[in-house]
């Protein structure tokens, strides 16, 4: 309890658990529609978005989010007007921007004191109280979205093809999710950074889909992953010195081990001793 | 209202971005006349089937159902994708995949009422799968995933059925279960209209057949579409059995 006499690592600690809930429930669509890369693409490729905001003074969360709605645009349309396929359009731009971003931060923080590594890698001991009132508004959306759509976006995530055939609106849809998507992404970058933020996004959902069969019981138990790597990993930054994101993603990874190796009904070792 | 309950399609052509899937197909699918699409691979079926539903965007022609565009009546379709198609190592369970045929009718931000459920619980039974309700979707066999797909279209509650290859890799029990749903289906004055790869004795279940070979090469009663002629330009020779009627 004794880091919790410091008010930032109160601030810290409630900002990990929020981004821990929403990238679980946001990463389970990743996870059943395979596009774990396209969250690594939208992640990186925010970047020039977060440096084009700090130039313009501008909020860096608003700057992020159209750079990655931009980006993810272009990966539709090279994918959907040319032979090219998705995942190489996804590389192409995701590196692109990446390499953008890098440029950008590295000529702005000649006269600015700001640190790439914060991009890359968060800075979750810097959050303030605005940063923090921002990720709550953003998980408070994406969670109502997803409660609301819940029924429509497990139909379209499973069979696009039978959603589209019942009139659903699935071009809504699907850029309902990419929202949501880029919104979650936007709200983790001080907890983890652009490097890191698909490991939240991945792996406690992949933890919960190893134990669990329905799309709801995998968003609740991904959150509890996301939580408890969110708590044991600000402790152990704080007890042994690490940087938070990267002790928050060996946490969540260890999780994801332990039912890989254990699961009842998909565990390595559980299949072995029968 | 016009009395017409045929679906009506004239000169329906699709492109895909370099090939030409199909051209210049009219036809008429008549209600209660269980109705088979056959031609060989790649010859266009699934691709009509989704061109009457405006899932993928037609080149040229239109596709009418009581003398309005089929598109705009979705709520009146029940459509079954190929079984291949699906992911289902997805985390649903059985009831989970029939609930999704009730999506539309609830409507948005609402929850599935109890008729719904009852609906759903009905399906089940009338496919022999009311004891797997809670399975999860992935430790079904391959005639069992295609019988949940079958309850999914049963509560959609639709005139029109359409069913992309529902017998592919399924067992025996299953495909007379499917059989004698469609037949049921059809005799109630519903359209139903299936994707069958197999010339088989099993082709002798439909009634009317559409033979395709990116054209439309014959359609109508079965016996007029089984000529061997027809055959041998669908299928270039390479069919080696059919049913004789
Ligand atoms: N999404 C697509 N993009 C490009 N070509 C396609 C696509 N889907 C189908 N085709 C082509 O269109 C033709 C008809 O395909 P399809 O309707 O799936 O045939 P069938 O169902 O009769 O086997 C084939 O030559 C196929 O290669
Ligand atoms: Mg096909």
């Amino acid at each position: 309890m004794e880091p919790l006499q410091y008010s930032f690592m109160q601030r810290s600690l409630i900002m990990a658990v929020i981004v821990g809930i929403i990238c679980a429930v946001v990463g389970s669509y990743l996870m059943v529609q395979r596009l774990a890369l396209l969250g690594d693409a939208i992640s990186h490729s925010v970047l020039p978005g977060l440096a084009i905001a700090f130039i313009l003074g501008a909020n860096i969360f608003v700057g992020a989010f159209i750079a990655g709605v931009i980006s993810t645009i272009l990966i539709k349309l090279i994918s959907n007007k040319s032979n090219i396929k998705e995942d190489a359009a996804m590389g192409i731009v995701f590196s692109a921007f990446f390499a953008l971003g890098i440029a950008l931060i590295t000529v702005i923080h000649k006269d600015n004191k700001i640190d790439l590594n914060h991009f890359l890698f968060g800075n979750i001991l810097g959050v303030t109280w605005t940063d923090l009132r921002d990720t709550i508004i953003i998980a408070a959306i994406v969670i109502l979205v997803v409660v609301l759509l819940y029924k429509e976006l497990l139909f379209y995530t499973f069979d696009k093809l039978g959603a589209q055939a019942v009139g659903l609106p699935v071009n809504l849809l699907d850029l309902g999710l990419m929202m949501l998507i880029g919104l979650t992404i936007v709200a983790s970058l001080k907890t983890v950074g652009v490097v890191l933020v698909l490991s939240l996004l991945i792996t406690p959902a992949a933890t919960a889909y190893l134990l669990v069969t329905r799309l709801h019981h995998m968003m609740f138990l991904g959150v509890g992953v996301g939580v408890l790597a969110s708590i044991s990993g600000m402790y152990l930054s704080y007890f042994y010195n690490l940087p938070s994101g990267p002790a928050i993603v060996l946490v969540a990874s260890v999780l994801f081990l332990l039912a890989l190796l254990f699961s009842p009904s998909q565990g390595i070792l559980t299949h072995l001793q029968q | 209202m016009n009395g017409n309950r045929a679906i009506e399609i004239s000169n329906l052509g699709v492109s895909y971005r370099m090939t030409e899937a199909l051209r210049n197909i009219s036809l008429q699918i008549k209600p209660g006349r269980l109705t088979g699409i056959i031609g060989p691979n790649g010859a266009g079926k699934s691709t009509l089937l989704k061109a009457m539903l405006g899932l993928i965007r037609a080149r040229e022609g239109s596709v009418l159902y009581q003398n309005q565009p089929l598109q705009q009546q979705l709520q009146l379709v029940a459509y079954v994708p190929q079984r291949s198609r699906i992911d289902w190592t997805y985390p649903a369970t059985v009831w989970d995949v029939v609930m999704m045929g009730r999506v539309r009718k609830t409507g948005w931000l609402r929850s599935f009422s109890a008729n719904s459920r009852h609906l759903v619980v009905e399906a089940l039974k009338r496919v022999g799968m009311d004891g797997y309700t809670n399975r999860p979707i992935g430790q079904l066999s391959g005639g069992q995933q295609q019988r949940v797909f079958l309850a999914r279209s049963l509560v959609q509650e639709a005139n029109i059925f359409c069913f992309d290859e529902p017998f592919a890799g399924i067992d025996r029990k299953t495909e007379t279960i499917i059989f004698d749903i469609f037949h049921q289906l059809a005799d109630t004055g519903k359209i139903v209209l299936v994707v069958n790869h197999d010339l088989g004795e099993s082709i002798t279940n439909f009634e009317d057949l559409i033979l395709l070979d990116r054209q439309l090469i014959a359609a109508g009663k079965r016996e007029n579409v089984m000529q061997e002629d027809y055959l041998y330009r669908a299928y270039q020779g390479k069919v080696v059995f059919f049913a004789k009627n």
